[in-house]
């Protein structure tokens, strides 16, 4: 029986680094998951592009809690998705943070949507949060890139890309 | 090819158990997935799972934060000051909810044979047909775990003194990164 879900490509930063991309993605799954537990050297947001698209082709709606307040908010004609929150370092250095991304019909020809989710939690700081985004492109998906607001991604961030097929 | 996301252990409860524990977690996956169907004799419509990793039940060991919709409001709240004895937060049925209703979850384990704190996702709802606030809940929830050792044993119970009820299920996935 082929495999519904099989791991495409996985990395694990040997040192800091200020993205982690996927490319040259085959088409031939249906839809595309990643994993991704991290830590930023100066920010917790995860944004993604894909295909070196850096124009603002992008929007999001999102759900968020910080322990404290919830917030549902949205962002339009920005230049990411983004995708969910990671550990501060700031933190400490063996903290994570996990954000898993769905992406649906990414080799299909209509624009694509992901469906995302962000969990931090640092003992005190951190959110949790539910993403939408949408990204104005028809093109099949061949590459995505994951890179931090701000800064990098520390050593020891771990990203795996699956690819889900549906027969 | 070797599969990708397996099946390591189920537990579908034949009778009430206040306690369910997955041990012997091997370590050959990368991430582990737990799922669940659940209800229990709590004199409620809805209660949240706890669960701790290696028995370990440290009263700083958990942290955690919050996001329920719960039918008319938000609701959001972080663990106590430094830390809890248990994680929280997946949503299921009580006693008091619809008949023959279970209510279901996700709980994301990933890097569980890693050597850094464990960062947890957690997706768990209870829904039964109600109007009433705080009956029906829809939660997500983000958790760490203070451990740096592999998981090798998942331990779930009621976040009371209640026992899951015959019929609640609880599957336990493996998933490989190669």
């Amino acid at each position: 029986m082929a495999s519904t879900y099989e791991p495409i490509a996985t990395t694990t930063l040997g040192s800091a680094a200020s993205s982690i991309t996927f490319s040259s993605i085959s088409s031939a799954y249906t839809d595309l998951r990643i994993v991704l537990t991290a830590a930023g050297s100066a920010s917790e947001q995860v944004y993604i592009q894909f295909n070196g698209d850096t124009g603002t082709n992008y929007s999001q709606t999102y759900l968020q809690g910080n322990g404290g307040t919830a917030e549902s908010l949205r962002q339009t004609s920005v230049a990411y998705i983004f995708a969910g929150y990671m550990a501060d370092s700031a933190y400490g250095s063996s903290m994570r943070g996990l954000t898993t991304i769905n992406i649906f019909s990414y080799a299909g020809s209509t624009n694509k949507t992901t469906l995302s989710e962000g969990n931090n939690d640092t003992n005190g700081q951190g959110l949790v949060s539910r993403h939408v985004g949408l990204w104005r492109n028809t093109s099949a998906i061949t590459s995505v890139k994951l890179y931090p607001s701000t800064g990098n991604f520390t050593t020891g961030t771990t990203a795996t890309l699956y690819g889900i097929l549906k027969a | 090819m070797a599969s990708t996301y397996t099946l390591i252990a189920s537990n579908v409860l034949s009778s009430t158990a206040a306690t369910v524990t997955f041990s012997s977690i091997p370590s050959t996956y990368t991430d582990l997935v737990l799922r669940y169907s659940a209800r229990d004799n709590s004199a409620s419509n809805q209660n949240n799972i706890g669960f701790t990793f290696n028995n370990n039940t440290g009263s700083t060991t958990y942290s955690y934060n919050y996001l329920l919709g719960t039918s008319t409001t938000t609701n959001v709240a972080r663990s106590p000051a430094g830390g809890d004895t248990r994680m929280l937060g997946a949503f299921y049925d009580g006693n008091n909810a619809t008949a023959n209703t279970f209510g279901s979850g996700e709980i994301y384990i990933p890097n569980y044979t890693g050597t850094t704190k464990k960062p947890v996702s957690v997706f768990g709802v209870s829904e039964n047909n109600t109007t009433t606030n705080f009956s029906a809940v829809i939660g997500i929830v983000a958790e760490l775990a203070d451990i740096t050792s592999a998981v090798s044993s998942i331990e779930l119970f009621p976040n009371n003194t209640a026992s899951f009820v015959s019929g609640s299920s609880f599957y336990l996935y493996g998933i490989s990164k190669s």
